[in-house]
């Protein structure tokens, strides 16, 4: 076989698996970063692609229940302040907790959707969330103090099969 | 040449994204070659429907602002 025909053969076959997916690692757990994603994740499933969320460290608030976690003492400690969805704060201009509100106040005053919806739609639309093990076992978070919507938790090697197949990926 | 909608859709007063999550639900609804016709406010929806219709691969019929709503139909085609 000509080089140009081995070429062109692997061209295709790399086309063939890249597929119509979107692969997002959500490290945030940020208001504002974690609305983007939604929306980026619910917009794109709504537009025929598939997609796969991949929760770690500070983003597994988004898919946390308002469970207390930890077991050891530095664990117990970071449980205090770790948030559920409804809890978590913006980026910017939180200020104690007063951001979230006038954010959540000014957010529904445009008729924007809520984020525990928008991650009740992402899942109705087929979204596929993941939590990442490595960080649960660092921050002391137990698949029972995930929501029941977690299809699994994976590791980078998921994440990165999952990536390479995807026409998009992004890192939120 | 106005054609009948199938199915009318009311996006008003919706943001980012549900006017595309609604339309992908309503288009299940219609026919192959059926139309929807939808109203929304969402300025967006002039750059996103186009949009949403080229990656799904369905057709704009039309899209059209007056005043402050905008009005398109979408024709489904597979």
């Amino acid at each position: 076989m000509a080089l140009e025909q081995i070429a062109e053969a692997a061209v295709t076959r790399s086309e063939q698996q890249v597929q119509n997916r979107l692969s997002m690692v959500v490290f945030s757990g940020d208001m504002d970063r974690l609305m983007a994603a939604f929306i980026i994740a619910t917009g794109a499933a709504a537009s025929g692609m598939d997609v796969t969320m991949f929760f770690t460290f500070w983003g597994l608030q988004a898919i946390k229940k308002q469970t207390s976690t930890g077991r050891s003492l530095f664990g117990r400690m970071l449980g205090v302040f770790l948030k559920d969805i409804n809890g978590v704060g913006p980026s910017k201009m939180n200020f104690g907790g007063l951001g979230r509100w006038m954010f959540k106040k000014m957010m529904k005053a445009h008729n924007v959707t809520p984020l525990p919806e928008l991650r009740k739609l992402a899942a109705e639309l087929g979204v596929r969330m993941l939590a990442c093990q490595m960080s649960m076992e660092v921050m002391e978070i137990r698949r029972e103090d995930l929501i029941d919507e977690v299809q699994d938790v994976v590791g980078v090697a998921t994440f990165l099969e999952e990536a390479s197949r995807s026409k998009i990926t992004l890192f939120i | 040449m106005e054609v009948k909608p199938d199915l009318t859709l009311d996006l008003k007063g919706l943001l980012c994204p549900m006017p595309v999550v609604k339309i992908n639900q309503a288009i299940k609804n219609v026919p192959i070659g059926g139309v929807i016709e939808a109203y929304a406010t969402d300025p967006g929806v002039m750059a996103d429907i186009p949009a949403w219709c080229r990656s799904t691969g369905n057709e704009l019929v039309t899209i059209e602002k007056q005043d402050k709503v905008i009005r398109f139909v979408v024709r489904r085609l597979k």
